[in-house]
Parts: structure tokens; sequence; C-alpha cells
């Protein structure tokens, strides 16, 4: 049973569609970065993945139940950390810690376990009003992380946090998959989710652009792998001719610049090999997050334009 | 622990350290206690006045400030939640939308009857301690008027969540509270007054103005602690009504209860539909 089914699950506020014609399905242990602008619709799909909204199109369903009218014992397995989570101020860490956990019905034992995994252990007994943006931060994952959820639900979880504790972030989602806790995180910062998922989701303007793994979204973007060659000296020529198929930039210098579609990589490496010692060097990058993110969703806007 | 106690401890906990009930308990004990030494002075007596006297005193105080106190705690309790963005976090939790609503107006009430009890008992501690024995009167007023006020100030508390369940920004049910408060405890009396005094008297039946006192929770405290007792009725003017004397004190109670009850009902009916 998949954790989280969407069916051409459509949500109209105001009739603006805030998310239309959404076919997602997410597996145990699958972490998934829902990838989009803001107002593209992530918060809303996630609010129909709660429970909090009902779906005016289509279908939701959440282990296999429409999360609005089921169980609420089904709400004991989901964790959830909404964007910019935030806290009863006159209240400690540890107090609002336990706050949740008793409506889980989780123990206390459990919240200073928690508490200890997040780094707030030293901060648990003061006031949230007097917590940083990361620590709140924190504060929610704890939340979110009570009672072992199988499905984790979170909203820009890592804005505020510095690097060390991104790293440590990730970290905890990692083991958290390992034990078969499915991971939905919607996100803006793209470089960072690169190698930490399965699965990348691109919204824009409520509609699901595409999905895959990075390799997958490199494929289907199309967009070309460029390599840059260090060619020995005076040798630059020739070698710009004898790669005249690929259209080789020169600087005028000792270095060419190359660009070709990820197809056909392979040919022109093998190009390259037959030139043997005449390369000194060969660097190859291939198109990040960031640039298929932007072609994605470039291509999204011109469709839309188009009359 | 069930989700309702759970929220209402957490309100609980969380009144005690909000400054405000703190200060609505000491604002309460210290007119209170102000109240039972010099409300005397329109009596003509000095020193320790009637028990009676002080009753009649403390229930004009309570009609101003307790429903004032109730507004102000609870127009806040819903929306305030949702603007903050804590409502959202709650929601998702295993927790029914009545129990949040109910919870949160509990825990409200125990704050709003911690201050009002602590308040006005310390006033009635004073008197106890002061007065010459067996002076001091018919102590089951003062408790009658300490458990109405309370009760009083619950029904503002449900008229204020009631509010909070209906706009979308907390500064309109700042705005819809305070006019409820003066239509309540001003305008409404005033406007009766007037009909009254324009059809000199006879724009109303008397059964007819009976009924039209019920449906303003303030007035139904004032028949309760003002009407009932005959030894509070010589000071607070009211002998000469026996018209108004005639409605049972079971009757005003009932209606004290449906004050508190038709509101938080609405109120959870409204907030389970919200989307949000």
């Amino acid at each position: 049973m998949n954790a989280v089914q969407l069916i051409s699950t459509g949500k109209c506020y105001n009739r603006h569609w805030a998310v239309r014609d959404v076919d997602l399905s997410l597996a145990p242990g699958e972490r998934l970065a829902l990838l989009g602008h803001n107002g593209a619709g992530k918060t809303t799909l996630l609010k129909l993945i709660l429970g909090l909204t009902r779906p005016d199109e289509g279908e939701v369903k959440v282990f296999g139940e429409a999360p609005g009218q089921a169980r609420r014992t089904i709400r004991t397995t989901i964790g959830f950390l909404p964007e910019n989570v935030s806290f009863h101020d006159a209240m400690s860490g540890r107090e609002t810690l336990r706050f949740y956990a008793r409506l889980k019905k989780r123990s206390s034992k459990e919240c200073a376990a928690l508490l200890e995994r997040v780094g707030l252990a030293d901060a648990a007994d003061r006031r949230v009003s007097t917590y940083s943006k990361g620590m709140r931060q924190r504060l929610g994952l704890a939340q979110a992380l009570l009672g072992n959820p199988r499905l984790l639900l979170l909203d820009e979880p890592t804005t505020g946090l510095d690097p060390a504790l991104r790293q440590a972030f990730y970290d905890i989602l990692s083991d958290l998959a390992a034990q078969g806790t499915t991971v939905l995180l919607s996100s803006h910062l793209l470089t960072e989710l690169e190698e930490r998922t399965d699965r990348i989701a691109v919204m824009h303007q409520g509609r699901l652009l595409i999905t895959g793994n990075l390799a997958d979204l490199r494929r289907r973007a199309g967009l070309p792998v460029t390599l840059h060659l260090k060619i020995a000296a005076g040798k630059t020529s020739m070698v710009a001719s004898a790669l005249a198929g690929f259209a080789p930039e020169t600087n005028g210098g000792d270095n060419l610049h190359l660009a070709c579609a990820p197809a056909d990589k392979m040919a022109l490496l093998r190009q390259i090999g037959v030139l043997g010692t005449d390369i000194l060097d060969v660097e190859i990058n291939h198109p990040g997050l960031d640039a298929i993110y932007a072609h994605v969703t470039d291509a999204a806007n011109a469709e839309r334009t188009r009359p | 622990m069930n989700a309702l106690l759970t929220i209402a401890g957490k309100e609980v906990k969380d009144g005690l350290r909000n400054r405000w009930a703190v200060t609505a308990t000491l604002v309460l004990a210290g007119l209170a206690l102000a109240l039972a030494f010099l409300g005397s002075a329109p009596t003509g007596h000095v020193g320790v006045p009637p028990l009676a006297v002080t009753v009649v005193s403390l229930a004009s105080l309570t009609v101003f400030l307790v429903p004032l106190i109730a507004l102000i705690l609870s127009y806040d309790a819903l929306i305030g939640e949702v603007e903050r963005g804590t409502m959202l976090l709650l929601l998702t939790y295993p927790v029914r939308r009545w129990q949040i609503v109910g919870g949160k107006f509990i825990g409200h009430t125990v704050v709003l009857g911690l201050a009002t009890v602590v308040g006005y008992g310390v006033a009635g501690l004073a008197i106890a301690v002061t007065a010459p024995a067996g002076t001091a009167g018919n102590w089951l007023s003062f408790f009658v008027l300490i458990a109405t006020s309370v009760a009083l100030g619950t029904a503002f508390l449900a008229l204020g969540y009631l509010v909070s369940s209906l706009v979308s920004e907390h500064a309109t049910a700042a705005g819809l509270a305070v006019g409820l408060w003066l239509l309540l405890v001003l305008l409404f009396d005033m406007a009766l007054l007037g009909l009254l005094a324009a059809t000199e008297g006879r724009g109303l039946s008397p059964a007819l103005f009976r009924w039209v006192l019920m449906l303003n929770p303030t007035d139904v405290f004032r028949l309760i602690n003002l009407a009932s007792f005959a030894d509070v009725r010589t000071y607070s003017g009211m002998a000469g009504l026996p018209a108004l004397a005639q409605i049972p004190v079971e009757a005003l109670a009932g209606a004290l209860v449906v004050w508190i009850g038709l509101p938080l009902v609405l109120t959870m009916a409204i907030f389970s539909r919200r989307p949000l």
C-alpha cells in the first residue's frame, strides 16, 4: 500500500486552482522533494495530504484512507513540520514538546530523547520566546518526529538552519527513511536536495510538471552536458577541428568548451579518447537541479503564454 | 490523558503565566475591597456596611468589568492561533476541532473563575474578619454573587469565542468584542429604558418585558443578584418592582446556562466547518 496516493487531485480557492490534476504516489520509505516557487501549490498539496482541506477534484489517500474522514489514529502516525513553525512563547521547549506528546499519547521520556536528538537538550527549559529561528525549527522537527511517524511531511524544513544543523537534519531523515518512514519535503533550496532525496517533483502553478530522480529529470529536461577540455600547448586548433561536430568554443588559449545532448556524451568522450595525449584534462558538468528547475518552469510558462 | 483536558491544562498554564490573569485578579480584588469598605458612603453609614450593600456594589462592578475581562481573554482565542500558525499544527494532531474549542474554553473558564473567586473572595474574607459577629447578614447572597459572576464571565467567554470563530483577522474580532460589550452592558438597557420612558411604561407588557430581559446575560445576572434576595432588594432599589421578582431564580439560572451553552455550541459548529 502506498503511503500517499493522489489521483488527479485539484483544490480551488476563490476560482483559483491552487492545485490541479496532480497524480502522485509515495511508496513506504521513499524520500520525495517537492520543488516550486512560492505559490506553486506546495503547501496546499501538503494540507490536502494532512486532511486539513478537502480536494475539490480527484482523490487523496493516506495509507489507503481519505485523510479528512480517516480514523484519528492515522494522525498519530503522521508527523508534520509547517513552514515558519510557531509555538506558544510563554512555554518552555520541554513543555511545548510534552504538550504535543500528550496529544499523541507519547511518553515524556521520548520527549527528552528527541530534544537530545535535535540538539535542544541544554535549552529545553528556556522559554520558546528566547529561541532563535533555528532552535524553533529544531523544536518543530522534534514534534514532527514524535511517535516515530510512518509519514513525515516537512514544509521548507531547512530554512533558518545553519549548514552543520542542515547536515544533521538530513542525517535524521536518512535514518528515518531507512526505517521505512516516507518523507515528503518541500523546498526551494535546490542544491542541497540533489543527493538527499530519492525522487524530485517539480510543481508550477498548481500542476506537477515532472517527477523522477535526478538522472530522469536531466534526461527529460534534455539540457546539454558541458565539457571543458585542457589542451596541450599549440594543439588547440587541431583538436577544435577534430571535434568540429560538437561546435567547440575556444577562448584563444589552451581551453575548449563544448556542449552536447546527454545522449551524445559518450560519443564525444570516445572521440576525445582517440585524441590521446593532446588533451590534458576533461571536466564534465551535468546540469544541476537549479538549471533543470529553471528550464522546466520556463517551458511551462512559455506553453501557458502561447496563444 | 484526554485531548480536551490536555488542551485545557495548557490553556490554564498559559493563562496563569500571562500577566492578564494576575492583573485581572488584582483589579477585581482591589475594586472589590474598595467597594466593600467605601461602599457604605451612599447609605450614610461609616465603617463596614451590611453585606447586602456590598453585594449590590459588587454586582455593578461585575456587570461592567467581568464581561470586559472575559472578552479580552477570548476574542483572540481561535483567530489568534490561526494567525500565529499554531492552529495549523494542532489540527494535524489526533484532536477533533470541538475538542480544541472545548479545551481552550474550559481552560479560559478556569482562569477567569480563579480571578473572580480570588478577587471577590478576598473582599468577602475582609468583611468576615472585620464585621462584628452576627451582623454580616446573608452570606448566601454573597456566594450566589460569586457563582453568577463566574457564570456571567463564562457566558461572555463563549460570546468571545463565537466572535473569534467568525472573523478572519484578530483586529476584526477585537472590534466586534468592543461592540458586543457596549451593546450588552450599556446600550441594551439604555434602549429598553428609552422605550419604556417614551411609551410611559406601556410599550411592553410585564410578561414581554421579562422575556426581553432574558435576551441580555447582564440583565439576567442583575435580576438574580439584585432582585432574588429580600435584604439585597431593599438596597438595590428593586423592592418596588414585584413584577420583576416573579421570574423564578431557576429560570434565570437556566437563562445564564443557555447564554453559555448556545454560543459555545455555535462556535464548535462554525469552527468545525472553517477552512484553513
